[in-house]
């Protein structure tokens, strides 16, 4: 079985058990909100002001509530030991990795992209306009979200604290995610024009570093 | 609760689930060890296991017994030593064996909230099987399932979930069958179904091994017992021979001393 | 237990005495030239001095945590704890470190540019260096088997330690695209001044070094007990 197929079927799987309860994602979108609003009492947001710090604040958000939602990637694999059962299939071990990042992934994607229309309201911008290069960043940011948070979900799965030490692990090392993504986003949405070369080249290195990380020393994190 | 694997024909007449190949597989343990941070788990075990024996494990809790099952079910790897499967008379390669080893342990390892259909599709397409739904439907049949095919697993009792759980592990018709105390939990009349099964299987051609508390219902079809004691092997009743001795001298051993260490 | 057997991590001596020596003599030279032997800086006076034990301490941290890196990736291909107790040792080690860093910054930005911290580049960049390997030694603790905790530690530590140029550079940029009220740091750099920060770098390495092996070796002794413990126990001792 090759990896891409293995991959697609846990994917699959990954999704169809999320989609079926949608808890996860509903809770997901309220949590977004309500750090936006709270945000929003700590700065005066005229328009100005909202261009600077919203973005910033929109993908603090999306990082807080990633930290906390990628908790059940792995955890939702010790019921049952389902996990052994992943291990006992003829398939590459990064396989199952590589699904859930998948699935972390689209998922966290589709709360951004829900996002959205909202945060153009309550920071007034306006985002039809450059919706193709906004989608471009959220998917970059998303990526180093997903695959770095993939991974520590796994980590944190075999240690105690776990609700807490998953966003202690992830949070510093996503800083650089949060800089470039702020930064492409304000970018994108200040002008147009121009594109945020720079800021969307780290993003995609920083992707590419943590995925070939991921690959080569990810599968050690399943074995027993 | 149902007849034990109903409807399989003896010997290969194919690869239907709840049937194994013409020929199990053959296992060769050569001075297995294996570590645990600074705990030896097992210590040197050399260990030939004939195609289609059926090999009860005995043994106290942390003697190795479900270690050694891991390490033959390659969940995982022996720090020294190494593991070697055969086929009649081919080797087998070690990737290629994972497809042909079904494993059925304490954990039910199935997915709660999918239901008893999806769990067997999802790891009948992993095992890269052709016609995964057809599979999946075929392989609740002969544990008695398939009118609760489409319910959660969540649903279930824990007797169900036996059930499911092997008919998860035939599903890709293994050469190899491992038990792992698959009878704890299980109500005295689920003891015997799961040693009916075990008796039909060995019948039709599998290679076995379970670990096992004790001298319980499960053990009719057994051909050969094992004693493990601090990792190493104690006694063992031989290919050929009668495994009864070192059952019953397990079963006075362990319900003397009561259990766990 | 009879027979005892000398373990192989308590023979000889930890640290050989001519070692010491010369990481004093180091210390030693490398103070005089910083408090002394170099010229007081035009701009800001006396204070300046702390800068040679500041950007030394900050290298000799990045120093530290390239050996977690490397600690991590021989422990995950070789299995052995010898690779783990590197690891641990180092991650401690660099973050006693960038706690120096984290300390002189604002001992020497107070007197000479009125505010204790400026968010520069450096000084951000240090902090999260900071929280990234206090996670590690935090990660550490959660986990209580040796075998896993040395496989998390492995993977996490490499993560943080390949995040490290990105943080680094991702500040950097940030802060050259919002460019603060000049704050600058050292200005430039006289000789001597280059040669003393040079020794500064040789005189910290040594103490890292040193530090190293001792926190090494009671990861050693402290694994060695934690075996015997279980053996007594298994033996009903």
């Amino acid at each position: 079985m090759t990896l891409a197929r293995a991959t697609g079927v846990i994917l699959a799987k990954e999704l169809r058990t999320e989609f079926r309860s949608r808890e996860l994602l509903g809770t997901t979108i309220v949590f977004v909100l309500i750090v936006i609003v709270l945000f929003s009492f700590t700065f005066n947001p005229t328009s100005t002001e909202s261009r600077r710090f919203g973005p910033g604040l929109l993908w603090l958000a999306f990082l807080f509530a990633g930290s906390l939602m990628l908790q059940s990637s792995f955890l939702r694999e010790q019921t049952n030991d389902t996990l052994a059962a992943l291990r006992l299939a003829p398939i590459d071990p990064f396989s199952i990795l590589a699904g859930k990042m998948a699935a972390n992934f689209l998922f966290l994607l589709l709360v951004e992209v829900i996002m959205l229309p909202a945060f153009a309201v309550f920071y007034n911008v306006a985002i039809i306009p450059v919706l193709p290069q906004l989608l471009l960043v959220l998917s970059l940011g998303t990526i180093g979200i997903a695959a770095t948070g993939t991974v520590f979900s796994a980590v944190a799965a075999q240690a105690r604290l776990r609700e807490l030490l998953l966003p202690l692990l992830l949070l510093p090392v996503l800083g650089p995610v949060l800089i470039s993504s702020t930064e492409a986003t304000i970018g994108v949405l200040s002008d147009p024009s121009e594109f945020p070369r720079v800021w969307l080249t780290f993003l995609t290195c920083f992707d590419v570093v943590f995925l070939t990380a991921a690959w080569m020393v990810g599968e050690y994190l399943l074995e027993e | 609760m149902s007849t034990p694997l109903a409807s399989s024909p003896k010997g290969g007449s194919g690869n239907g689930p709840g049937e194994c190949p013409a020929s199990g597989l053959r296992i060769q343990f050569s001075e297995v060890e294996k570590r645990y941070g600074m705990r030896l788990a097992l210590r040197g075990v050399s260990l030939e296991i004939a195609a289609g024996e059926c090999v009860a494990l005995v043994g106290h809790n942390g003697s190795g017994k479900t270690t050694l099952l891991k390490i033959a079910a390659q969940l995982t790897q022996p720090s020294r030593g190494k593991i070697a499967f055969f086929s009649k008379e081919n080797g087998v390669p070690l990737d290629e064996v994972k497809s042909r080893v079904g494993m059925v342990g304490h954990h039910t390892l199935l997915y709660e909230e999918m239901t008893a259909e999806e769990n067997l599709i999802f790891f009948a397409k992993l095992f890269g099987l052709a016609d995964p739904a057809e599979k999946a439907r075929q392989a609740l049949q002969p544990v008695g399932l398939t009118g609760r095919a489409t319910d959660l697993v969540r649903t279930f009792s824990r007797g169900m979930r036996q059930r499911l759980s092997i008919a998860r592990a035939l599903i890709a018709s293994p050469g190899l069958l491992l038990f792992d105390e698959a009878g704890t939990g299980l109500d005295p009349e689920g003891q015997q179904w799961l040693g009916a099964t075990i008796q039909q299987l060995h019948d039709s051609g599998c290679t076995i091994m379970m670990s096992t508390h004790g001298r319980n219902e499960t053990q009719s079809a057994v051909t050969r017992a094992i004693r493990l004691d601090g990792g190493k092997i104690t006694h063992d009743s031989g290919a050929g021979g009668n495994p009864s001795e070192v059952l019953v001298m397990s079963a006075v051993r362990d319900s003397g001393e009561g259990g766990e260490s | 237990m009879g027979g005892q057997k000398q373990s192989r991590a308590a023979s000889g001596a930890v640290i050989s005495a001519p070692s010491i020596l010369v990481v004093f003599l180091l210390l030693a030279a490398a103070s005089y030239g910083a408090l002394i032997w170099a010229p007081t800086e035009n701009t800001m006076g006396i204070v300046q001095r702390i800068f040679y034990f500041h950007v030394s301490s900050a290298w000799t941290g990045f120093v530290a945590f390239i050996m977690v890196f490397i600690g991590g990736v021989a422990y995950l291909r070789t299995r052995a704890q010898k690779w783990d107790w590197l690891s641990v040792a180092s991650a401690e080690v660099g973050v006693a470190f960038f706690t120096i860093v984290l300390v002189t910054g604002p001992i020497w930005a107070k007197p000479v540019w009125g505010i204790w911290w400026t968010w520069d580049a450096r000084m951000s960049s240090s902090f999260l260096l900071w929280v990234l390997f206090v996670s590690y030694l935090v990660l550490r603790t959660l986990v209580d088997e040796p075998e896993r905790r040395a496989i998390v530690s492995a993977v996490f530590g490499i993560f943080a330690a390949l995040d490290i140029p990105l943080v680094y550079f991702s500040i950097w940029w940030f802060r050259t695209q919002h460019p603060q009220p000049v704050i600058g740091d050292g200005g430039k750099l006289d000789a001597r001044m280059g040669w003393v920060l040079l020794l500064s770098w040789a005189a910290m390495l040594g103490v890292m070094a040193v530090l190293i092996r001792l926190r090494y070796r009671l990861e050693a002794l402290r694994s060695e007990v934690d075996a015997i413990r279980m053996e007594a126990a298994r033996n009903g001792v």
